[in-house]
């Protein structure tokens, strides 16, 4: 590369666009484009040929060649990048292609042309061996093609066209990058976003002085964003023009155009148009400004662009919304879509055309925020809010703070315009059972996570999650959970153990957790609880119509067929909410609880039916007459001795495990005799608790206990270790064997920092079950005591099992941070759905 | 695990003789290895008058499980067998009518040639199973035995005595007498009907089980009223297994006979074939509805939503006039047999170019589902929780939108009209929800308004004056005048 002395031609490239390079063979297209381009940028046909040929002058595969070409920069295009094409593009025919590609993905073509001289291009032809024999009139074809293109570039559809005429303005040229328009990634606010004020300028003023501005400036440097349509309809449309156009032109607000804008701009320069939906209004109230006013106004509408992307990319603005494919781009397709939205081309009773749903289709990561569409109440959707709160037709003006999301509005003050048709909610909401989409959640997946990077799904357990859920599972919003599953302690070594705490203190202990909370652990059936302060709560935070809340298994089955009881339960915990302060202490009007429902033979009935208590039916059936045969073969001098012996054993064994399993059993009516014990608070509005430490965590808890007067709520008793002391491990031991010799079901073991990492920065495992010795009988079978069974079942495999436990705890750590961070529903569900899925994997169910 | 098997005697034909039948010693503990464990054979009583002999099975609950291991992930056992809590070590199953056969198997063949006169000669005999697992209960157990003979005792062993509300096991005490049979005869009885009461096999049913099971159920199975059960169950109802011994039962000889395959001669008569004269099966009637109903609608790309075993989808694909058929169902399990249905592996290009099936949910939308003329939902939304029924209604009406949707549904009335259903239930166990007329009218109508359709009704089946026919279903016809409000 040659440094210039002399300044050559400056050629401004917009920083997404397809870049035509136009010049004949041996034009120096290939040599421009490595100069001033990255090489990734640039595809050229002589490549593509090569790679469907093996030749790269095999004009045979031109064809092919092209599609792959084109095929790249339609990805490249896609993906939001720069791409430049060097191919001679001296045919018409092939640069309508390419800006039929451009304009599909809505970004700007541009057209070098390199206009060198025939000799030029032949001698640098001669001098390249693969090209030596191309016939001159190949290039003077070229050349003739290219001048004859040359004026008609603009109307075929190239925003730009920097024409090089001669080998030495090509030599000196430099290529200099410009953002779009609508790039403002690098304005971070605080903004403040207005919606649409049509003409309603007493209202404006009043949101504004109570955002903050005094005479159209923040004390704070805040910057107001208009959604557009500020003109038509309303009282004063020229007042609410020289407020904003004041902001503007002072750097302290923003504006994009409405469709109302764009239509009086059109007026404004002499179109004709129709004067309805309030133009004349805004006509007639111009009528006494001055022509310099007017012409400020026609040159202020003039330069307002579509739609802008703010704050690093996190906020879009604009005034219909716009589907996340448009963001940032730059087409008459995309200032369409940002002014008047998509319509399905239906028209409503009332006349007015049906706007397709985009926001329900919405996936992308930053928020867009518009206006356009009368709604009741603004609310998110899918990461979009809508603003327009129809200020003119008395509803209100809102405004958004952002990136504090909170919402202001000011009342109108009378209705100004009526409308056509009444104020309702089209497109934000989830309230009217609109369900989540498959694509969310169907096939192979990778759901990022704030704590745990990656955790991917596989496509085979997804599909058996999706069965659960669609079949069995409770309706979504109201499952914004699923709890993970828990790795047991690393199997002990110690004379007639399976399971010790001694591992678990030892392995926190290893991964640098000091102090430890040990949790008794309830023998019955995990148990969510959603619950809200009221049914209008449910139906406001989660869109749910009727109940106040929920109360799911860990595969979100519904714990009770019958509503009523679900709302009993809910009922008897709201009122312990209540009557312990913690709705205004956690400043919250809901809160979503882990806890154990008890006793295990309400809802495992079917498996103790079918498994444990038919085990225990079998023995019990069987032993004493084998037992008095044996005896009676004994008693005739035959050598049983050993084989009696051992039958007894087993016949003991098999009545313990009869005593095990019957502990966690007990009759229950409605809900006398039911029991719950909750562990955890994860969630309260804005706020996940996952990292609140568990003794704090339990003093909630106690509280909720105690203010419970029904009997329904139980504590769960604990026991604080220190990992390092052994004064305190051996205390923590005895405390175990204490509890499960009374035929407890056993203890987890969590640090007491709640959510904590280790030296290496990896999350701990978040809790881990040591099981009692009589309770694992219920789950390695009546005899695992026996030396010989011990010796095999020691034989166990964790590792799968704490991965998978710590993949599914990050999972339900990420759907309660999206859960308050206020993420659309479908952000939720990918989390909790992935919990659900990993649920499937395969892995020793015994663990 | 355990049972006992008495034989009374005088002085000139003493009930010893029983330890030269069974070829094992009176005095004597003996132990076999078994693959599962270990069997023992002792002799509680042994003198001229009784003599009684136990067969235990010692079977090692850890073996048991581990045997399937390595096929999940971290070493993790194979569903089938993992549960450490079984009762194969207690009940006698499958497993003690192996070991049964593997330690008297020369008594099983009726072999013996200290005593062949005795052998062949039947003999008075008491057998004691405590705990014989027993699908369908004493019941069952007495149609089993009693025609071949045995004076049969089975009472039923309650789950938990502490828990009486729970009912009883799957266990019964099971006494049988009989004078009438060889002690052959009776270990056959055995071998074949343990497993057939527990009807849960231990090991992998494979084409030799159809030779044992011919060979122990010599003589006998033929003319048992339950064959058919029997053959079923023992064979763990695995249906071309199950065939293929029927068959080999009842026309085997015949194909011997021709020097032909069983096969060659087994084929005229299709298994759907009704030869006798019964009113045409309601699915039949709802299938000819719909498809009339789509028919009528002009449609050429249809969905099948919650298509099931594909029954439909079959019929929709004998219909040039359908080019595009879906179907969807969340379930891979009913997806699979409908693809063994269409035999979508086998079939000619054209032919699969025309259907799909994908596993999908209507509790989500679902881009893959727009722009089809037509949606059948044929006994699914009965399936759906009522209170995720919108989310359905919205996916299918306002997303999917295709022109025509037909949906059927049992008619909760007509319920009184089937004999076999006791009053106040769904006709299947996984029903949410059963509507009446009235019920499903209103749905129908309030989906129709809400989504810009016109819902037209129609009956399937007999339309009983009274509470009308057994299956309902609405035709929904999407209304261009209008436009859909909610979308």
């Amino acid at each position: 590369m040659t440094e210039t002395q002399h300044k050559g031609r400056e050629l401004p490239v917009t920083d997404l666009s397809l870049v035509v390079l136009v010049g004949a063979s041996g034009s120096g297209k290939s040599t421009f484009a490595r100069r001033h381009f990255k090489p990734t940028e640039v595809i050229s046909s002589d490549f593509c040929r090569g790679l469907v040929s093996d030749d790269e002058n095999d004009q045979g595969a031109t064809r092919d060649a092209f599609d792959v070409l084109h095929y790249i920069a339609g990805k490249r295009l896609a993906a939001g990048r720069r791409t430049v094409v060097d191919a001679t593009s001296v045919q018409q025919d092939s640069r309508r292609q390419l800006i039929e590609l451009a304009k599909k993905h809505d970004v700007l073509p541009i057209a070098i042309v390199l206009d060198v001289p025939e000799e030029v291009c032949a001698e640098r032809n001669a001098a390249r061996a693969d090209r030596a024999d191309m016939p001159r009139r190949v290039i003077q074809r070229h050349i003739r093609e290219l001048r004859r293109s040359l004026r008609h570039l603009e109307r075929e559809g190239f925003r730009k066209v920097h024409v090089l005429r001669g080998a030495e303005e090509v030599e000196h040229a430099t290529v200099v990058t410009e953002k779009r328009y609508n790039d403002l990634t690098h304005l971070t606010g605080p903004f403040d976003i207005i919606g649409d004020v049509h003409g309603c300028s007493a209202e404006l003023e009043a949101l504004l002085a109570k955002l903050g501005y005094t005479d159209g400036a923040h004390p704070e440097g805040r910057t107001a964003v208009f959604v557009g349509d500020l003109v038509d309809r309303g009282p004063d449309s020229p007042g609410v023009l020289r407020r904003v156009m004041g902001m503007v032109n002072s750097g302290n607000a923003l504006c994009v155009p409405g469709n109302h804008e764009n239509k009086y701009g059109r007026y404004l320069k002499g179109r004709k148009v129709q004067h309805t939906h309030g133009l004349a209004e805004t006509i007639a109230q111009m009528e006494g400004e001055s022509e310099e006013f007017k012409a400020e106004v026609r040159r202020f509408l003039d330069g307002l662009v579509s739609h802008y992307v703010l704050d690093g990319g996190r906020l879009v603005v604009c005034h219909a919304g716009l589907p996340e494919k448009y963001h940032g781009r730059t087409s008459g397709r995309v200032r369409s879509h940002a002014l008047y939205g998509d319509t399905t081309g239906e028209t409503d009773e009332f006349g007015l055309p049906v706007r397709y749903p985009w926001a329900e289709d919405y996936r992308g990561r930053a928020a867009v925020v518009y206006g356009h569409t009368p709604v009741p109440e603004a609310t998110w959707l899918n990461n979009t809010i809508c603003l327009d709160t129809g200020a003119v037709f008395g509803g209100k003006l809102t405004a958004l703070r952002w990136p504090e999301r909170e919402l202001v509005d000011v009342p109108a003050e009378r209705v100004w315009y009526e409308p056509a048709r009444p104020l309702r909610t089209d497109a934000p909401g989830g309230q009217d059972g609109r369900p989540l989409d498959l694509a969310d959640v169907h096939g192979r997946r990778a759901v990022e996570t704030r704590h745990a990077g990656r955790v991917a799904v596989r496509e085979e357990n997804a599909a058996a999650a999706l069965e659960v859920m669609s079949r069995f599972a409770i309706d979504p919003r109201l499952l914004p959970y699923l709890p993970p599953t828990m790795a047991p302690t690393a199997t002990s070594r110690i004379d007639g153990y399976l399971e010790h705490p001694e591992e678990a203190f030892a392995q926190y202990a290893r991964d640098g957790v000091a102090r430890v909370v040990c949790e008794e652990k309830h023998m019955g059936s995990r148990a969510v609880a959603l619950v809200c302060r009221d049914a209008e709560t449910a139906r406001r935070r989660f869109g749910a119509e009727g109940p106040t809340g929920s109360l799911y298994t860990r595969t979100g089955r519904p714990f009770f067929d019958d509503e009523r009881t679900t709302e009993e339960i809910l009922g008897r915990l709201r009122a312990a909410v209540t009557d312990a302060g913690l709705w205004e202490e956690l400043g919250t009007d809901w809160l979503l609880l882990d806890a154990e429902l008890m006793p295990w033979s309400l809802k495992a009935t079917g498996l103790l039916r079918g498994q444990y208590a038919a085990v225990g039916a079998a023995a019990g059936a069987v032993f004493p007459g084998a037992l008095a045969a044996l005896e009676a073969a004994a008693g005739r001098g035959t050598d049983v001795g050993a084989l009696l012996g051992r039958q007894r054993e087993r016949a003991a064994d098999a009545a313990a495990f009869t005593d095990a399993y019957r502990r966690y059993c007990w009759p229950t009516e409605g809900l006398d005799g039911v029991r719950l014990a909750p562990f955890q608070l994860l969630a309260v509005q804005g706020r996940s608790l996952a990292a609140l430490p568990h003794d704090e965590q339990l003093a909630l808890i106690d509280r909720l206990v105690e203010h419970d007067g029904t009997g329904l709520l139980h504590t769960t008793r604990r026991l604080y270790v220190d990992t390092g002391d052994p004064e305190s491990v051996r205390a923590g031991v005895d405390w175990w064997l204490e509890m499960t010799g009374r035929g407890g079901e056993g203890m987890v073991v969590k640090p007491l920092g709640a959510l904590v990492r280790d030296g290496d920065g990896r999350l701990v495992q978040p809790g881990i079950k040591c099981r009692g010795r009589e309770y694992l009988r219920i789950i390695y079978g009546p005899e695992y005591t026996r030396p010989d069974h011990l010796t095999r079942l020691r034989q166990r495999f964790l590792n799968h099992k704490r991965s998978l436990a710590l993949r599914e705890y990050a999972l339900g750590l990420e759907a309660l941070d999206r859960l308050a961070d206020g993420e659309p529903l479908w952000r939720v569900h990918e989390a909790v759905f992935g919990v659900l899925s990993l649920e499937s994997e395969p892995v020793d169910p015994r663990l | 695990m355990f049972l006992t098997i008495s034989t009374t005697g005088t002085a000139a034909r003493p009930a010893t003789d029983l330890g030269y039948l069974l070829h094992k010693h009176p005095d004597k503990a003996q132990a076999f290895s078994t693959s599962h464990g270990t069997a023992h054979v002792f002799y509680p009583e042994a003198d001229a008058e009784r003599c009684t002999a136990a067969l235990l099975l010692e079977i090692d609950p850890v073996a048991l499980v581990r045997r399937g291991r390595g096929k999940g992930r971290g070493g993790a056992p194979d569903a089938a067998l993992a549960q450490y809590v079984n009762d194969r070590p207690y009940a006698a199953s499958s497993l003690l009518a192996v070991a049964l056969s593997n330690v008297f198997s020369s008594a099983l063949r009726g072999v013996c040639a200290a005593r062949p006169e005795r052998a062949a000669a039947p003999l008075p005999l008491r057998v004691e199973v405590p705990a014989l697992p027993a699908r369908g209960g004493p019941e069952l157990v007495r149609r089993l035995f009693a025609p071949l003979g045995w004076t049969v005792t089975a009472d039923p062993v309650p789950l938990d005595t502490a828990f009486p509300e729970w009912g009883d096991s799957r266990y019964v005490r099971l006494l049988l007498e009989s004078e009438r049979l060889t002690l052959a005869e009776a270990l056959r009885h055995l071998y074949v009907l343990l497993p057939v009461l527990d009807d849960a096999k231990h090991y992998w049913v494979s084409a030799d089980e159809v030779d044992k099971l011919l060979r122990a159920g010599e003589g006998w199975l033929a003319g048992h009223p339950e064959q058919q059960l029997i053959t079923s169950r023992y064979l763990s109802r695995r249906w071309s297994l199950t065939r293929q011994a029927r068959e080999r039962l009842e026309l085997v000889r015949l194909a011997e006979a021709d020097d032909s395959e069983v096969e060659d001669i087994d084929n005229a008569v299709a298994d759907e074939t009704e030869t006798e004269e019964k009113p045409t099966p309601l699915a039949v009637l709802r299938r000819e509805a719909i498809l009339a109903a789509l028919g009528t609608s002009g449609a050429a790309r249809v969905l099948d939503l919650g298509c099931g075993q594909g029954q439909l989808t079959q019929a929709l694909l004998k219909d040039a006039r359908y080019t595009e058929i879906v179907g969807v169902d969340v379930s891979q399990r009913a997806l699979a047999i409908a693809s063994r249905r269409l035999k979508l592996d086998r079939m000619g290009e054209r032919q699969a170019a025309r259907v799909k099936l994908v596993q999908g949910s209507l509790v989500y939308t679902d881009q893959r589902l727009r722009g089809y003329d037509a949606a059948v939902l044929s006994e699914v939304v009965e399936h759906v929780d009522l209170p995720r029924l919108p989310a359905l209604e919205y996916a299918v009406f306002g997303h999917a939108r295709p022109r025509t949707v037909v949906v059927t549904t049992p008619n909760a009335e007509y319920n009184v009209r089937w004999e076999s259903l006791p009053a106040g239930h769904v006709r299947h166990g996984d029903h949410r929800f059963e509507w009446t007329r009235e019920e499903f009218r209103a749905w129908a109508a309030a989906v129709a308004e809400r989504y810009g359709y016109e819902a037209a009704f129609t009956s399937v089946g007999p339309d009983d004056p009274e509470v009308g026919p057994p299956t309902q279903m609405a035709t929904f016809t999407i209304s261009s005048e209008r436009e859909a409000k909610a979308a």
